[in-house]
């Protein structure tokens, strides 16, 4: 944030964006600027590549109401490979499928606004913090029923109806065939890593030879793992963070939450550290999934982990390029816990 | 020859530093990368332990898998460079196929097994535990 760069409009003061709010809310809900109260803005923690902000609104007229509401927008100036405006409807049409999500109020496309489309949605209440989940005494009901809970909101998710007009941009939106998207991550490894991986390249060929032949494709979250799930002491509040939505492979979302690094440590719990592959494959189905073949969750598994190891390869490389985040530079030397999972999947128990 | 304390003595002081006095007087983010910052400085000085001894084993399993002889380089950094160039030949044979099936894969299999093994005890992840259930 801060800077402002050429070509771009200059970074607004908290004040302008919430007169600016107040208008565009305004304009939503067809009521004067003087019956719209905009206050408490504030920027929320989040990743680099969108940004969140809190802020309440108060609507007056005929039918008044205190809306708590987050505001998620592209880093202004720079609006990053996925569209809001998608997220938006796909969050909608989430919410009509009976998959628990944060409701959408409005969105806007107009960039020139808020420097970077951007939508508003309720804000709710609950925790977020996996290591919380895995730990805290309060939250055992919910890690007991953590992972048939999330099987059978998979399920919903994945029967959305990906074909229709409103999420005709899925279609564009990334993610692609299985082939497609191991060409993209091993040519990523490759490119980015600065030292030699045995065990990437290993993987590399090993997923080559397996990769299923296109069938089904549904709406795929993206990034369905415990680190984008809200809950609280009764379990699953919210699933969040739909800006990797794409057109796949729905063993994809079921392999990619098998990952190593959403155990916490806890590996004898494959799934997030609190199940089983077979208790999530059980929900999942119990739920009205399409029956799931082992050997496609291993390969998506495998594909995850392999992602995985990216991950810290490209924030290594990050580092190493100068962006000064300790954390960044901690990140390197967990590429072998990737590699580890990777073995172990492929090559059995050592 | 330097005097006492060894490097590894100070990193430890370092890592007891930040964990008992730093840690706990700092909240929020710069509470976890504090928490960080020990864990880095641990592994460093697992790193300086373990090195020769894994890199010693690692030359010896590259050159029984590659078929090399060359004389082992006697000095650590010259080693690690030695070993990264060996695993870069490793690493095109697999990208060739070499590794697809056979008894080879099987030798290259426990080599990378032990190697990996080899960087996690030096990273060691952090473990879930009920003491930290706090």
């Amino acid at each position: 944030m801060g800077e402002s760069r050429p070509g771009t409009a200059p970074v607004l003061s908290e004040d302008e964006m919430m007169a600016r709010l107040r208008d565009f809310v305004a304009a939503q809900v067809s009521l004067a600027p003087g019956e719209v109260r905009v206050g408490s803005l504030r920027r929320l923690a989040g990743g680099a590549s969108r940004e969140l902000w809190s802020l309440d609104v108060e609507l007056g007229g005929a039918a008044p109401a205190q809306l708590p509401l987050v505001l998620r927008r592209d880093p202004p100036g720079r609006q990053g490979e996925s569209d809001r405006g998608l997220e938006f409807r796909v969050l909608r049409a989430a919410a009509r499928a009976g998959v628990p999500v944060p409701r959408v109020h409005w969105c806007c496309s107009d960039a020139s606004l808020l420097g970077a489309p951007f939508f508003l949605m309720d804000r709710l209440e609950g925790e977020t913090l996996p290591r919380r989940l895995l730990r805290n005494p309060e939250y055992a009901a919910t890690r007991a029923g953590l992972v048939p809970a999330l099987g059978a909101i998979l399920a919903r998710i994945h029967a959305i109806d990906a074909s229709s007009p409103e999420l005709a941009g899925l279609a564009s939106a990334g993610g692609g065939s299985a082939r497609e998207e191991i060409r993209r991550i091993v040519e990523a490894a490759q490119r980015l890593a600065v030292e030699p991986h045995p065990v990437l390249d290993l993987a590399a060929r090993w997923l080559e030879a397996r990769a299923p032949e296109p069938r089904r494709r549904v709406l795929v979250h993206g990034d369905y793992r415990v680190g984008n799930v809200m809950f609280d002491a009764t379990g699953v509040r919210a699933i969040l963070d739909w800006e990797l939505t794409h057109l796949g492979d729905p063993v994809e979302d079921l392999g990619w939450l098998c990952v190593r690094a959403w155990r916490f440590g806890n590996d004898a719990l494959p799934v997030g550290g609190v199940g089983t592959r077979e208790e999530l494959v059980r929900a999942y189905q119990e739920a009205g999934g399409t029956p799931v073949d082992p050997e496609a969750l291993r390969f998506w598994e495998v594909c995850g982990n392999f992602k995985l190891a990216l991950v810290f390869i490209t924030q290594c490389r990050a580092w190493l390029d100068g962006v000064p985040s300790l954390e960044l530079a901690s990140l390197g030397r967990r590429t072998a816990e990737a590699e580890a999972e990777l073995l172990e999947l492929m090559e059995g128990p050592a | 020859m330097n005097d006492r304390p060894t490097g590894v003595e100070l990193l430890r002081a370092v890592e007891r530093f930040l964990e008992q006095e730093v840690v706990p007087r700092l909240d929020g983010p710069r509470r976890y990368h504090a928490r960080v910052a020990a864990n880095l400085v641990a592994i460093v000085a697992r790193e300086i332990e373990m090195e020769e001894a894994q890199l010693d084993s690692e030359w010896e399993r590259l050159g029984a898998l590659l078929g090399l002889r060359e004389q082992r380089p006697a000095l650590r950094d010259a080693l690690r460079d030695a070993v990264r160039e060996r695993t870069q030949s490793l690493a095109e044979r697999i990208r060739r196929g070499d590794a697809d099936r056979g008894a080879w894969r099987e030798e290259l299999i426990a080599h990378l097994r032990r190697t990996v093994a080899d960087k996690l005890a030096v990273s060691r992840p952090p473990r879930v535990t009920r003491e930290e259930s706090a």
